[in-house]
């Protein structure tokens, strides 16, 4: 593991809103030196204002943006050592790949000379030597994609901002991109920040992630501790599928749900306190229930879908639905028993806010927070 | 393909009878002039032909109706009946270069007025394309109303406003000012062509600035550039393509209008507009000379064209797509 020491950014109790509708709702956090951040959130949840009030394009309503033990609320984004890869990359259309890249440096005065060897260094970074000349406005998504980088990284920032930088690319690019980019964080040691709605890309380059609903953190840590340690039943959902039912703590490692009770590893429930039931889809067993020896929770199948890997199978009770994904097919109206480990149950703190639903936060209120 | 070359058709022949036609009537007017000339094809000069018609010569025949006049003028050498003719011309275009200052003060005041209109329209235009979109509507629609009022009308306010007894003298007498000589200048007409072309400026700068994304801005932020270096580096060249239709589009109208100069301007400051009408509608009748005139102007105003499409070069028009 890289040095975590040095906090580079830090925010302090941000709160910000847009029209009286609060977006933000207190935020803190810490991003040190070297490290891959990932925002990672629904639409509307304040990530891209988080990225833009550390870019300098948004002035909080309070709290401190915190650079290198500096608060710079107010200091513009020229005069910040950040730098931004923007949603679409927002490259100069008037100027070609060469002038787009050497711009940061252009305004800075620099001699001729060490733009010309600055720039080309940065284009053989992203791959894009011989692309000089060319115009950004006929160049593919992902070599725009990479004079965006190359532009950014140009100023030599400490840290750089991703708005969604892969969202406009087509799978294999993205992820192709997704190896790149971690590559350039690790080459250039410089901090990342990165946004996205997509929880797989957030797992597969971070070394922290922020998951964020509704303008507050829910919860910061390492892509495993994420996955298999979700704090709440909204990280649980949003990091990877999860079935999520409700349930009652009977005592210390004992849990009820769905009619049963069922041993866990969790504790420090309150007796009969009411809690959420997280278990991930691939974690539960399923058994044939004509053999008559199902004792558990009893559900007719509706659906079986194949996803190349495994089978996505959706499993009606009577209280509840579940995705189930295995790698053997069932066929549809079969009878079956759910079963499960202790340790693939987790058990969460009732949310305040009901079930969560994924992809429902309409795009509109993303696309209003972009326009500010 | 042939579905929309069929459907091209109508506008060809539309375009080729009101335009091609009459460019190529205004060359040939230009080009020509009408002469008499006797039997023999000699070119009666115009002194001569007024000695004739002075002593009563018939044109048809050379008899002598009436003899009235002092001077003997030797007319021998005529041959009858007259006739008339035309023949191609220089004299025509090289009449124009009398009216020279007339051109050069139109094309003059044409520039000062289409600057004045860019000045105002620029940062006006930038303001409104940031707007939120329910504003922009309604600053666009502050921007026509004008323009929804009659050409002449608009213009004859103005007279009414500035002259000696207008409203504006009327309202600087009450604390003391004036009165001051407004109308029947230069100023008033330059005044009178920001007022009426004005919409057409803010118009193709508003349209552009509005493809201007506020991202490509931010960006340049981002990479260091202050409020200047954003404006030269991204915002102005992006906004070429505008500015290039805009000055055109303001430029051209008003280096041949006669309506505002006759308006505003008084007899004094004659413009080419004026001096063309003249020649086909006023005392001057010459369309031979009008036509050249007009050709010469057009030769100026595609000479501007082409400058200004300078501005507007292969980059930019990627930029539009």
């Amino acid at each position: 593991m890289k040095s975590t020491k040095d906090k580079i950014v830090e925010l302090r109790n941000i709160r910000m809103d847009f029209d009286g509708e609060p977006v933000l709702r207190g935020i803190n956090l810490d991003i040190h030196d070297n490290e891959f951040v990932t925002l990672l959130g629904p639409s509307g949840c304040g990530k891209t204002t988080t990225l833009r009030i550390i870019g300098g394009f948004v002035t909080p309503v309070s709290g401190d943006v915190i650079f290198e033990g500096k608060r710079i609320n107010d200091l513009p984004p020229y005069k910040r050592n950040v730098n931004t890869i923007f949603q679409k990359y927002a490259l100069f259309p008037h100027l070609n790949v060469y002038e787009n890249v050497a711009f940061g440096l252009r305004v800075k005065k620099t001699p001729e000379k060490e733009i010309l060897s600055r720039v080309v260094e940065m284009l053989e970074l992203v791959d894009l030597e011989g692309y000089e000349k060319r115009s950004v406005n006929n160049l593919s998504g992902g070599q725009q994609q990479r004079v965006a980088i190359a532009r950014a990284l140009i100023n030599n920032p400490k840290v750089l901002l991703l708005d969604e930088p892969l969202g406009a690319l087509d799978l294999k690019l993205r992820k192709e991109m997704q190896i790149e980019l971690k590559k350039i964080q690790q080459r250039m040691s410089i901090t990342f920040v990165y946004v996205t709605h997509d929880q797989e890309e957030a797992l597969t380059m971070s070394d922290t992630v922020v998951v964020m609903s509704n303008g507050i953190i829910q919860q910061i840590g390492s892509p495993q501790d994420i996955y298999n340690e979700p704090s709440n039943a909204f990280v649980a959902d949003f990091i990877g599928e999860s079935n999520i039912v409700s349930g009652i703590m009977r005592r210390d490692h004992l849990v009820e749900f769905c009619g049963y009770t069922f041993e866990c590893l969790d504790s420090g429930f309150e007796e009969s306190e009411e809690v959420d039931v997280v278990i991930r889809p691939e974690d539960i067993t399923l058994s044939d229930a004509s053999n008559g020896d199902v004792t558990g929770i009893r559900g007719v199948v509706e659906t079986v879908t194949f996803k190349g890997v495994h089978y996505e199978i959706i499993v009606n009770t009577p209280e509840d639905i579940w995705i189930i994904h295995s790698t053997k097919a069932r066929a549809v109206n079969d009878t079956v028993g759910i079963s499960m480990t202790p340790d693939d149950i987790h058990i969460m703190k009732k949310s305040e806010r009901p079930k969560v639903t994924r992809y429902t936060v309409n795009a509109e209120v993303e696309a209003d927070e972009a326009n500010k | 393909m042939k579905q929309t070359s069929k459907a091209a058709v109508p506008y060809i022949i539309w375009m080729s009878v009101f335009i091609v036609i009459p460019l190529f009537l205004i060359g040939v007017f230009a080009f020509t002039t009408t002469v008499t000339v006797d039997a023999a094809g000699n070119i009666i000069d115009p002194e001569t032909l007024g000695y004739m018609d002075g002593a009563g010569i018939d044109r048809e025949t050379g008899e002598l109706t009436a003899d009235e006049s002092e001077e003997e003028t030797d007319i021998s050498w005529v041959t009858f009946p007259l006739t008339e003719k035309t023949i191609f011309t220089l004299d025509n275009i090289f009449a124009v270069s009398d009216y020279l200052p007339v051109l050069f003060l139109s094309i003059w005041l044409a520039l000062i007025a289409t600057a004045i209109c860019l000045i105002i329209s620029y940062p006006l235009s930038y303001m409104i394309s940031r707007m939120n979109f329910q504003r922009q509507n309604i600053m666009l629609m502050l921007v026509m109303l004008p323009m929804w009022m009659n050409f002449l009308l608009r213009t004859y306010a103005w007279m009414t406003l500035l002259e000696r007894n207008g409203w504006i003298n009327k309202l600087l007498a009450l604390i003391g000012l004036g009165p001051f000589e407004m109308i029947n200048s230069q100023g008033a007409v330059v005044l009178g062509m920001v007022y009426n072309y004005l919409p057409f400026m803010i118009l193709p700068l508003y349209s552009i600035m509005t493809k201007i994304d506020e991202r490509t801005i931010e960006s340049a932020q981002d990479l260091g550039a202050g409020a200047l270096a954003v404006f030269g580096r991204v915002i102005l060249p992006l906004s070429m393509p505008g500015i290039a239709s805009g000055i055109t589009m303001v430029f051209v109208p008003a280096v041949s209008t006669f309506i505002i100069s006759r308006m505003l301007g008084g007899g004094t400051n004659m413009l080419i507009g004026d001096l063309i009408d003249l020649q086909f509608l006023g005392n001057a009748y010459n369309p031979n000379l009008g036509a050249a005139m007009s050709l010469v102007l057009m030769i100026f105003v595609l000479l501007c064209m082409s400058l200004t499409n300078q501005l507007d070069n292969e980059e930019m028009e990627s930029v539009l797509l």
